[in-house]
C-alpha cells in the first residue's frame, strides 16, 4: 500500500465534506415548505444527517491540513471556487420532484461509495462512513419511494417526475469520475474505485424506474462536469452568500 | 397522509336524565384523577373544548417552524445549524402527536388543516413577530418554548389521557429547546458588542409577546373556570405568567440582559417579580390579525398546501392503483 500524501487526504475528504454540506443546505431550504408533515420531518431529517456528516469529514480535513482550521472556517470562509462538491447537489430544489430526484440520484451514490470506504485504509474515515452509509441507504431508499410514488401517480406527478429526471439526468456523470487525486487514493488503500460503483447504481435506478413505468435516461447523454475542480454553476453563489452571511458578516464573533 | 375523517364511538343520544347522571359520573371520575380515554363518554363541551385546544396548540407547532426556519440557511456555525434543524424537526413532530392526539376525538387532520388555512383555527400570537436576527433564535428558545413548558408541564397531567401522554413526550424535548435557545443567548451575552447588542435587542422584542402567550388575564379570560373544573387546566393565566417571570428575570440578568419593563421588581416579602401592566390592545390586534407576520404565516402554510396538492393527489392515487396488491 502506498503512502498517501496529506494534501491529498484533505482534498478527498473536503470533497465529500463539501458535497454534504451544500446537499444538506439545499434540502434545509424545504422547512416550512413541505407538502406535507411527514416530509416536513423526513427533509429536516436528512439535511440533519447531511449537515452531521460533513460536520465530521469537515473537522477531519481540518485536521489533516494542520493549519489549524476548523469544520466552520471550512465551511463558511471558502469561495465558490475552493468548493469541490459535484454539480449535482448545488441545482436548486425545484418542484418535490426534483428534490427526490436529485435526493435518490445522490444518495444512491454515497450509499455504495461509503460502503465501500466502511474498509478504507483510513481508519477515521472508515469510522465516519459506517455511520454514513446508514444514512444513505435511508436517503435512497426514501427518495426512491418518491420517484415510485410520483411516476406512478397521477399525470401531473409523472410529467413533473419525467421533467426532474431529464433536468438533473446531466449532473449524474461527474459523480463517477475518476481523476489523479482518486487514482491516487484508490492505490493508497483509502479511496474507492468509482466504476465499480456505477454498474450496481445504474442497476438500481432502472429498477425504481422501472416500478415507477417511468423511462430510462440514456448511458451516453452528455454530461456536466467542473464542480469537483471548484467549476460551479451560478447557484452555488448564492447558496454561499446565504449560508456565510453571519460569520462572514462578523468575522470576529464566535457563535 | 390525512386521514379522512374519523367515527366518532359514541353516536347514541342519551336522554335528558340519563345525560344528567353521566355528567355527574363523568365528573366524579374526573375529580378521582382518573383520565378520560377516546372511547369513553364525554360531555360535548369538553369534547370541543380539547378539539380546540389541541389544535391550536398544534398548529402554533407547525406555524412555530417559520420563524425559526427563517435562519436554519443563516445558522453561523454548522453546530448550531445542526441544532436548529433538530429543533425544528422536533417541533414538526409535536404538530403530529398533537394533530393524532385530536384526532382521537373525532375530528380529522384534515379539518384541522382546513381550518388553519382557512383562518378559521387560531395557533399562539407568539409566532406572528419576526425574527430579526440571529439572537431572536436564542430567544425564541429560551422565552418562546420556556413559556410553552410552563404552560404544558401542568397538561402532563390533563384529565384528557391521549393529551396528558402526548404532552409528556413534548415536555421533555421542549425543556432541551429552552437550554438550547438560553445556551445561544448567554455565547451573544457574552460575544463581541455587536453580538451584545443582537441579544439585547431580542429580548426586548421578544419579552412582551412572551408574557402574553399565557393569555389574558383571569378575570377576563374566558374558558379558565371550566378547564380547571375538567382538570384541563391546572394553573389559571396569572400564575402560570407570574411562575414564568420568576423563573427567567434571574436568567436574564446573569446575563446582564435589560428587560424592557422599568416596573420590574422583586418585592421582598413576596419573592415574586413584579413586573408592569401588559400592554393589551397589542395582543388583541395580534389576535385579530394585524401582528407584523399573520398575513406572511398564513400565506406561508397555505401556499405550501397548495403547493404540495400534486404530491398528495399522486400519493392517493399511487396507493390506490395499488389497494388490491395490499
Ligand atoms: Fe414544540
Ligand atoms: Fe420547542
Amino acid at each position: 500500500m502506498a503512502v498517501c500524501d496529506q494534501q491529498d487526504l484533505f482534498t478527498y475528504l473536503l470533497r465529500l465534506g463539501d458535497s454534504g454540506l451544500v446537499l444538506g443546505q439545499r434540502l434545509s431550504e424545504w422547512v416550512g415548505k413541505a407538502p406535507m408533515l411527514e416530509e416536513e420531518m423526513a427533509l429536516a431529517n436528512m439535511a440533519l444527517d447531511l449537515v452531521g456528516q460533513s460536520r465530521m469529514l469537515l473537522s477531519y480535513a481540518a485536521l489533516v491540513e494542520g493549519k489549524g482550521r476548523t469544520e466552520d472556517q471550512l465551511a463558511m470562509h471558502r469561495d465558490v471556487h475552493e468548493f469541490t462538491n459535484p454539480l449535482l447537489v448545488e441545482q436548486p430544489n425545484g418542484d418535490f420532484a426534483h428534490s427526490m430526484a436529485r435526493q435518490y440520484f445522490y444518495a444512491s451514490f454515497a450509499e455504495r461509495l461509503f460502503d465501500k470506504l466502511q474498509h478504507s485504509a483510513d481508519t477515521q474515515l472508515a469510522g465516519i462512513a459506517a455511520k454514513a452509509v446508514k444514512e444513505f441507504r435511508y436517503h435512497a431508499r426514501h427518495a426512491g419511494l418518491w420517484m415510485v410514488r410520483l411516476g406512478d401517480g397521477t399525470e401531473e406527478s409523472r410529467d413533473r417526475m419525467i421533467r426532474a429526471i431529464q433536468e438533473l439526468w446531466p449532473y449524474t456523470g461527474e459523480l463517477f469520475e475518476t481523476d489523479e487525486l482518486d487514482r491516487r487514493m484508490l492505490e493508497a488503500g483509502i479511496g474507492v474505485d468509482l466504476h465499480v460503483l456505477r454498474k450496481s447504481w445504474r442497476e438500481d435506478l432502472d429498477r425504481v424506474l422501472g416500478e415507477a413505468g417511468l423511462p430510462l435516461p440514456a448511458d451516453d447523454a452528455w454530461m456536466h462536469s467542473g464542480g469537483r475542480a471548484g467549476r460551479h454553476s451560478e447557484h452555488l453563489g448564492h447558496l454561499l452568500a446565504t449560508m456565510q452571511f453571519l460569520p462572514r458578516a462578523y468575522p470576529d464573533a464566535g457563535w | 397522509m390525512y386521514t379522512q375523517g374519523l367515527d366518532q364511538s359514541d353516536t347514541r343520544t342519551p336522554g335528558p336524565e340519563e345525560e344528567a347522571q353521566l355528567v355527574q359520573a363523568f365528573q366524579a371520575r374526573i375529580d378521582a384523577e382518573e383520565k378520560i380515554e377516546p372511547r369513553d363518554w364525554m360531555p360535548d363541551a369538553y369534547r370541543r373544548t380539547l378539539v380546540r385546544q389541541i389544535s391550536q396548540h398544534a398548529h402554533s407547532e407547525i406555524v412555530g417552524m417559520l420563524p425559526e426556519g427563517n435562519w436554519i440557511t443563516r445558522a453561523p456555525s454548522l453546530k448550531r445549524k445542526a441544532i436548529l434543524l433538530a429543533k425544528v424537526q422536533d417541533e414538526a413532530g409535536h404538530g403530529l402527536y398533537l394533530y393524532s392526539a385530536a384526532e382521537t376525538l373525532g375530528t380529522s387532520r384534515q379539518q384541522m388543516v382546513d381550518q388553519l388555512l382557512s383562518g378559521k383555527a387560531k395557533y399562539s400570537s407568539i409566532f406572528n413577530y419576526p425574527t430579526l436576527n440571529w439572537a431572536d433564535i436564542g430567544a425564541i428558545g429560551w422565552l418562546v418554548d420556556g413559556a410553552a413548558i410552563m404552560n404544558q408541564i401542568p397538561l402532563c397531567r390533563c384529565s384528557y389521557g391521549p393529551y396528558s401522554r402526548a404532552m409528556v413526550r413534548v415536555c421533555k424535548e421542549e425543556s432541551f429547546h429552552q437550554r438550547q435557545g438560553y445556551e445561544i443567548m448567554t455565547v451573544m451575552a457574552r460575544g463581541t458588542d455587536a453580538q451584545r447588542r443582537m441579544a439585547q435587542d431580542a429580548l426586548e422584542r421578544w419579552w412582551w409577546p412572551s408574557l402574553m402567550m399565557f393569555g389574558p388575564s383571569d378575570s377576563d379570560s374566558a374558558h379558565t373556570a371550566q378547564s380547571m373544573r375538567w382538570k384541563i387546566k391546572r394553573f389559571t393565566n396569572d400564575e402560570l405568567r407570574q411562575k414564568f417571570v420568576d423563573v427567567t428575570v434571574p436568567q436574564g440578568h446573569f446575563l446582564g440582559l435589560e428587560f424592557p419593563d422599568p416596573e420590574l421588581k422583586l418585592d421582598e416579602q413576596t419573592g415574586h417579580w413584579n413586573f408592569g401592566p401588559i400592554d393589551w390592545s397589542e395582543f388583541k390586534q395580534v389576535l385579530e390579525g394585524n401582528g407584523p407576520c399573520n398575513a406572511e404565516r398564513m400565506r406561508a402554510r397555505q401556499t405550501a398546501h397548495q403547493e404540495g396538492a400534486w404530491v398528495r393527489q399522486a400519493l392517493l392515487a399511487h396507493a390506490e392503483k395499488h389497494e388490491d396488491i395490499r
